[in-house]
């Protein structure tokens, strides 16, 4: 009796062996950097993480095909590293030792991601399931572009700005044109005197000057040939 | 008769001529108008690449016998005639008012272009809301199975500036599409403009106390930020330690003399319309002295911390790559987390190098070399918008950072603008034509006109057009006009009578240096800096770096030929102004040509006042 468990147990592991190997078929490797994703609230790996991602990929199993047959007897794990790196595959209970396609494993993983990640306290860079691409997630997008608000904001600060000096300017204008007017008033009445150059006001003979005078142009013509 | 060109003893300033509201008002534009975006990031870019601090030996030298002697003539010039560069060279001599002309269609020019600069600086100031920073991420592809394949072999900030930002196409011929985003930064950029230069130097005198300071306070603030981070002290060794045998390198002196000339803002006429504002007895040799070592010292305080924080990038840059080379080294050996860190990072490569051999050279390490992060120079808009952009997003807090330096760049730009506006805006307000025209229909006139120029830099292929007109309209005619403005005065309006002329203005005859560098330094200097320029050019074909995402070789950048057409345009763009100069000479030649002629025959009524016939009766007798 004793020698027929022997036996069995044997052939068991010798079978879990040649299942679970580094590049066997439907076989993942699994890389966890605890110590870069935690630093020093970092856990150590020991047999009962282990303990816990066998269940976790059970549960990820049997999430997936909705049929609970899968066990955690079911999940094995090997070469495990100091990295925190290790392989494992998942057999199939109903036929004896055969592993369940690899396909399936993988579908089941990535339907629960998410799980498994916050099992850990890890995410997908720092658990990493190496033949296993995650889907990335779409980037939130607010429904208006924040740069247009920026934009609006700045844009009425400076029409407000433009707006207030024109007007500003447009009222200066108006009060410098009703000084003249005033100007003149004050012009009949007399009391301003404006400066005068032989009988010419002078603002008359600035106007006037630097024109050719042709009555010295023509100072040539004027004397009489010898 | 010529006008006579000594003042009468008292200076009549009721001419209704706008003036500054206090002299320190026109130091801050002046200093404003030098200090731009140049200083930031051209200075920085030139101390790295020619041997660190020995190129202050000859930039200083260029701006003892270029910069001050150019910037002083130019202050005393418009301080004394009281005129815009157009009116201002039509008074040294009529022949000379082609220069003049020159100027005014340099300044139109630049103004055009810059302020599309500043476009860029407000479309990532916008951006700079967000968090996380849009240029610190790369976008998902189309069908979200990965990153976008352009900003994925590139990097996202390589990918934001030039396809978010800039659409840009492969190539210059290559129009594409006006670029919306840009033409709304744009007209925002171009009502600033206007909102501040509305009445001229009445509003841009109020506006300058901001814009001209402000960048200084942020200078402060990202200097004390910069010094504090890891890396700094690397970047600021590897900038200021001097290695003199650069100095050998002709280069190196046509950089400097180029670089002073350019940061000074010289012969674009904004410095003669804002000296022509000046109360007639103001000290310009004063000012010309101050503006110029204020500028100059603003340059190497900008570099500081420029340098630190590149240092800090380069560092950081430095640090991931040797993270990564350890976490393949430690998958592929599936050693430990933590046991090889940077610090004995070394000793475990050799130690591995010697065990598994084979091992280590499939692991496909990158070299790690600090000195070629440092060397990864830029200068330019690249320095801003790539290299600088990523530091900040490598600090925490980034988005106070980008907003702080955005708003710093364009400050810097915006005061430059104030002067290259007034040097298209002071001589048009002279001109009879626009004498009855309100200041603000005027100022309006010319911000709508350039910007609906401006409009074709916001096409795809805009910042290949914008390179073009900094190469060829912002620098070449600059030499040209600076060189006959010397001659100008020096010859033909003769250095005796400009020093009377300034002797009346500050109370003293300029001293032996001022006529030396007038007379003979400045006009060989320019000459020689000229020639050298003028032989880089144009001895191999004038090329770009396009931006190609099907290039084989990117993300590298495809260097490229200017077709023909556009080499003309380059020419032309060089050419424009400096044709002013000859054509201005011309003009008043045969004018002088058919007064003279006209002499011979006068009409019997020549005067037109009305008013005076009365008063020549008596010479009649």
């Amino acid at each position: 009796m004793l020698r027929v468990l022997l036996l069995t147990i044997s052939v068991l592991a010798v079978a879990h062996a040649e299942l679970c190997k580094p590049d066997a078929q439907n076989a993942f490797k699994v890389r966890l950097s605890i110590k870069t994703a935690l630093g020093d609230n970092a856990y150590a790996w020991d047999a009962n993480e282990e303990y816990l991602f066998k269940a976790m990929v059970a549960f990820a199993m049997r999430r997936y095909s909705s049929k609970s047959t899968t066990q955690i007897s079911n999940v094995l794990l090997c070469n495990m590293t100091g990295r925190v790196s290790f392989w494992f595959v998942v057999t199939d209970s109903s036929k004896n030792v055969t592993t369940v396609p690899g396909s399936e494993v993988e579908a089941a993983i990535r339907m629960n991601r998410n799980r498994i990640n916050s099992a850990f306290l890890l995410n997908d860079k720092t658990l990493q399931f190496l033949q296993i691409t995650s889907t990335l997630s779409p980037p939130v997008e607010p429904s208006t572009p924040v740069w247009l608000i920026i934009f609006g904001v700045v844009l009425c600060l400076i029409v407000a700005g433009i707006v207030f000096l024109i007007v500003g300017g447009i009222r200066k204008h108006k009060k410098k044109n009703k000084e003249p007017a005033e100007r003149e008033n004050l012009e009949e009445k007399g009391e301003v005197n404006v400066t005068v150059e032989n009988g010419i006001p002078c603002e008359v003979l600035d106007l006037k000057a630097g024109h050719i005078n042709g009555v010295f142009a023509a100072d040539d013509e004027r004397f009489t040939p010898l | 008769m010529t006008k006579d060109l000594t003042m009468p003893s008292e200076i009549p300033e009721e001419d209704g001529r706008p003036k500054w509201d206090n002299k320190f008002q026109y130091i801050l534009s002046c200093v404003g108008f030098a200090v731009g975006l140049g200083n930031v990031w051209r200075f920085p870019y030139l101390c790295q690449i020619h041997g660190g601090g020995a190129f202050l030996i000859p930039y200083f030298i260029a701006l003892l016998f270029e910069g001050i002697p150019l910037l002083h003539l130019e202050l005393a010039l418009g301080q004394y005639v009281r005129k815009g560069s157009i009116g201002a060279w039509n008074t040294v001599s009529p022949y000379l008012g082609g220069v003049g002309a020159g100027t005014w269609m340099a300044s139109v020019l630049v103004s055009l272009y810059y302020n599309t600069v500043l476009t860029w600086v407000m479309w990532y100031f916008i951006n700079s809301f967000q968090e996380p920073l849009p240029w610190s991420v790369c976008p998902l592809n189309e069908n979200r199975t990965g990153l976008n394949e352009e900003c994925y072999e590139s990097t996202a900030v390589n990918y934001f500036w030039y396809r978010k930002t800039l659409n840009i196409t492969p190539d210059v011929t290559e129009s594409g599409t006006l670029q919306w985003w840009l033409i709304l930064c744009l007209a925002a950029c171009w009502a600033i403009v206007y909102l501040c230069t509305i009445r001229g130097i009445e509003t841009t005198g109020k506006a300058i106390y901001v814009t001209a300071l402000f960048p200084y306070l942020v200078l402060t603030i990202f200097l004390i930020h910069g010094l504090s981070l890891p890396g700094a002290t690397d970047g600021l060794t590897y900038l200021f330690t001097p290695n003199l045998n650069a100095l050998k390198n002709p280069r190196i002196w046509l950089d400097a003399a180029t670089q002073i000339f350019f940061s000074l803002s010289l012969a674009v006429g904004g410095l003669i319309a804002f000296s022509s504002y000046n109360p007639p007895k103001n000290d310009c040799e004063k000012d010309a002295v101050t503006v110029a070592i204020v500028n100059s010292l603003t340059s190497l305080y900008a570099s500081i911390p420029v340098f630190s924080v590149l240092g800090f990038k380069a560092t950081t840059g430095y640090w991931d790559c040797l993270d990564r080379n350890i976490l393949n080294i430690i998958n592929e050996f599936d050693l430990p987390e933590e046991s090889i860190m940077r610090q004995n990072y070394t000793a475990w490569i050799s130690f591995l190098n010697s065990s598994y051999p084979e091992k280590i050279a499939g692991v496909k390490l990158k070299t790690c070399d600090l000195q070629e992060f440092l060397d990864q120079s830029v200068s330019g808009t690249g320095l801003a918008f790539i290299i600088f952009t990523q530091a900040i997003t490598l600090m925490p807090g980034s988005q106070a950072w980008a907003i702080l330096f955005f708003t710093m760049l364009f400050c810097l730009g915006l005061s430059s603008m104030f002067g290259n506006i007034e040097g298209v805006f002071t001589p048009l307000l002279e001109l009879q034509v626009f004498k009855s025209t309100p200041k603000e229909l005027l100022s309006g006139i010319i911000c709508l006109i350039s910007f609906l120029i401006a409009l074709c830099f916001t096409l795809a292929s805009g910042s290949y057009w914008i390179d073009i007109f900094d190469s060829y309209a912002g620098s070449l005619p600059l030499l040209v006009i600076a060189f006959f403005e010397v001659i100008g005065v020096a010859y033909v309006y003769k250095i005796k009578r400009f020093s009377k002329d300034v002797k009346q203005m500050t109370g003293r005859k300029p001293n032996l240096y001022w006529q030396m560098t007038w007379k003979f330094i400045s006009p060989l200097l320019l000459l020689i800096v000229f020639v050298a320029f003028v032989t880089l050019q144009t001895h191999k074909p004038p090329s770009y770096a396009a931006w190609n995402p099907k290039y084989e070789g990117f993300p590298m950048k495809e260097e490229k030929v200017y077709p023909p057409w556009v080499v003309s345009i380059c020419v032309l763009l060089a050419a424009l102004p400096c044709v002013f100069i000859p054509l201005g000479a011309l003009f008043h030649l045969i004018k002088q040509m058919r007064r003279s002629s006209d002499l011979s025959f006068v009409p019997k009524q020549v005067f037109s006042c009305q008013g005076a016939n009365s008063n020549f009766s008596h010479l009649q007798e």
